[in-house]
């Protein structure tokens, strides 16, 4: 077993601020309207969550990936970008994809089933978020590659959990990325679960020890912690802007719900161990932090909580207004140039459906006859 | 016009693309330093540079997804496959992302890949060397396959695969790379036949003779020794597997009202069966017999000293096409 390094922690979860002299001065910038703003995007984006879950549970939504637990991590990590990094994330970073400016009612078009992408990735710098777990670190360290070739001082993040990193496809990265000293920043949020399977289950080491291997520096930080997360993050990028190659990032977390909204954790966790980390509750922390400074007036609290609301409100229209796409999108794009064998299909479908008269009839299952 | 080597010519047409288009990167195991163990890339680092051809570490799926990343951030990577069966490791990345993502962006994304693969039998090497995967691939919705059957197309459509904004994957004959041909460089390849389309390389009446990469000459020359009996083969070179160009077939099967389809990869869901299967639905009232399949066995590529038994040769060809022609064959007396 590797030594239990100390987690890196700015906020303590009673919300007092706590000083770290090596990581204090990557967020000295942080004053009370920096942390205030975060703590409205740790509101909003909970918001989100609550609201994209409830869109679920009416039928709105076919799936939502939850990431309650975990606001902190994306939002310190999400704010410490700059606008020409590029991230490469999982499907739960919907925090992250909030961050980088993603139109609300996009973040949730996946989940509808309307599109395999919410968004064009070159409009926000975030490539379409990946299902396949692990794949998207190999894209990222890629991508950097191509910084590096462009002479630009721009970095990869990618984003990936505590399972992905028994994948293959992690691994590899990291050969490649240390191989190339490749500008990308590997940021694993281990929330502790890969549904129902336990970080003990991948490894018998801390996370962030995987990485020595490859001869990448690592960072183990208190992922509930929006300052600390952030600290850690702005290392990284630094590090990599001049010349110094990957970091990983282990950012501790917790994911307080299911795996998705077709999850039910109850049958692989004890309900002590959410309560234990809901004592470290990432957004109450920084509430906590607020008050202890006498921050968080209640004009404050009412233009978070209205901010929040109007949010919500934005993503349910979004969504449910959301037009249906037309029946013969489903053979767009799969080539960018004329494709003589799905051509000719397209052409049959289209009679197909023109048999009925009205196409929209025809894709109504069983009553098409 | 030159005369060169199968390997020469796609060497000379991957500098041509490294020359025209500063985003063109090529990666891959050996490709640098020894220039492949084909040296179909010899002399490219040295020319090029080390960040323009990349001697990568020996892990395929990353070398298929670092391209992935770079096609995001704007380039056109050419990746080497070393050999057909080491391209496993690599296959989730192809078909869950090269394949995808400008489908699941749409198209916003473009994945201007090319991924060149050593492919097919006949040079007596151990097992993972001899492999015909390219089923897996034509399967593959989002990917064009492309297989080469001599040096100048070898030249040409290398640089046509290059310049797609799709995904391609390009077959390369490995026991057809010392094969001498005359090649023009200074064909365009935007204005040469289109990468899409197939080729009659041999004109005939009786059967049509359909097959791609390493079996086009083994093919030609099963027609000439049919010409000395009488037969008449017309002989097609596929060239692209996916979308096959079954404008050609049609014509070719419209006159001679038989089909005979031949390919180093086993039978069952193979590229023969596709052909058939559409050429019999689209002129099947022209058809005088059944399409004949003459392909690989459905067997794991056997150890070299029985790779002869298993790979389609010029006898096992042409009694394919007497079943074809109703004449005195092999099968002779079996029924179906």
């Amino acid at each position: 077993m590797s030594t239990d390094r100390n987690l890196i922690q700015l906020i303590t979860p009673a919300g007092e601020r706590i000083s770290h002299p090596e990581f204090d001065p990557w967020v000295k910038d942080i004053g009370d309207e920096q942390l205030c703003s975060l703590y409205e995007d740790l509101t909003v984006i909970r918001r989100i969550d609550v609201e994209a879950t409830a869109l679920q549970r009416q039928g709105e939504l076919g799936l939502w990936p939850p990431l309650l637990g975990q606001e902190a991590a994306q939002v310190g990590s999400g704010r410490a970008l700059r606008e020409d990094d590029f991230v490469f994330s999982s499907y739960r970073e919907n925090g992250v994809a909030y961050c980088r400016g993603v139109d609300l009612t996009d973040i949730t078009r996946v989940w509808r089933g309307n599109a395999s992408s919410g968004w064009d990735p070159y409009t926000v710098n975030m490539a379409t978020p990946q299902i396949i777990i692990g794949a998207q670190t190999l894209h990222a360290t890629g991508y950097a590659m191509g910084i590096q070739n462009d002479g630009a001082d721009s970095v990869a993040v990618t984003y990936f959990g505590d399972g992905a990193t028994s994948e293959g496809d992690v691994n590899e990265a990291m050969v490649f990325a240390a191989s190339f000293q490749a500008p990308v920043v590997f940021f694993c949020s281990n929330n502790h679960w890969a549904i129902s399977e336990p970080v003990r289950l991948q490894s018998h080491i801390q996370l962030a020890d995987r990485a020595t291997g490859f001869g990448i520096p690592s960072l183990r930080v208190d992922g509930n912690d929006v300052l600390a997360v952030m600290a850690a993050t702005r290392v990284a990028l630094d590090r990599a802007r001049h010349g110094g190659g990957p970091t990983f990032i282990e950012a501790v977390t917790y994911r307080m719900g299911p795996h998705t909204t077709a999850d039910d954790p109850t049958r692989y966790r004890d309900a002590n161990e959410l309560e234990d980390w809901a004592a470290k509750d990432p957004v109450e922390r920084v509430k906590a932090l607020l008050e202890r400074k006498g921050l968080l007036t209640d004009q404050v609290q009412q233009q978070v909580r209205d901010k929040a609301e109007a949010v919500a409100r934005e993503i349910r229209s979004g969504c449910i207004g959301m037009p249906d796409p037309e029946p013969l999108d489903v053979f767009k794009h799969v080539y960018s140039a004329p494709n003589s064998w799905l051509d000719r299909q397209q052409d049959h479908y289209a009679r197909y459906l023109a048999s009925f008269g009205d196409p929209a009839g025809a894709t109504s299952e069983e009553g098409a006859r | 016009m030159t005369q060169m080597t199968f390997a020469r010519a796609i060497n000379s047409g991957l500098r041509k693309s490294l020359e025209n288009d500063p985003k063109v990167i090529l990666m891959g195991e050996d490709i640098g330093t020894l220039g492949g163990v084909f040296r179909v890339t010899d002399g490219l680092q040295k020319d090029f540079g080390t960040h323009r051809v990349v001697d990568t570490p020996l892990a395929e799926s990353a070398i298929m997804g670092a391209a992935v990343g770079l096609a995001y951030r704007g380039y056109r990577p050419v990746v080497e496959i070393q050999f057909d069966g080491f391209i496993y490791p690599a296959f989730d990345q192809i078909v869950s992302q090269v394949a995808k993502l400008h489908y699941r962006t749409q198209g916003a994304v473009k994945m201007p890949i090319t991924i060149r693969v050593p492919f097919g039998g006949g040079i007596g090497s151990p097992e993972h060397h001899s492999e015909s995967p390219e089923a897996y691939f034509t399967h593959t919705s989002g990917l064009r396959v492309v297989s080469v059957s001599n040096p100048q197309d070898a030249h040409t459509v290398i640089q046509q695969a290059i310049l797609s904004d799709d995904p391609v994957l390009y077959f390369e004959p490995k026991r057809r790379y010392h094969d001498k041909g005359e090649v023009d460089e200074g064909i365009d390849p935007r204005t040469a036949l289109p990468m899409d389309t197939a080729r009659v390389v041999m004109e005939g009446a009786d059967v049509t003779l359909v097959a791609y990469g390493p079996l086009v000459k083994t093919a030609r020359d099963a027609a000439i020794a049919a010409a000395d009996d009488g037969i008449s083969i017309e002989v097609i070179d596929l060239r692209s597997l996916a979308p096959v160009d079954y404008a050609t077939l049609e014509a070719s099967v419209r006159k001679t009202g038989r089909l005979v389809v031949t390919h180093e990869a086993g039978q069952s869901g193979g590229l023969g069966a596709e052909v058939a299967a559409s050429i019999t639905e689209r002129c099947f009232y022209h058809l005088e017999a059944a399409p004949v399949r003459i392909t690989g066995f459905d067997i794991p590529y056997p150890y070299s000293k029985l790779e002869m038994h298993h790979l389609p040769g010029l006898d096992r060809i042409l009694d394919g096409v007497d079943r074809a022609l109703g004449r005195p064959n092999s099968l002779s007396g079996l029924e179906g």
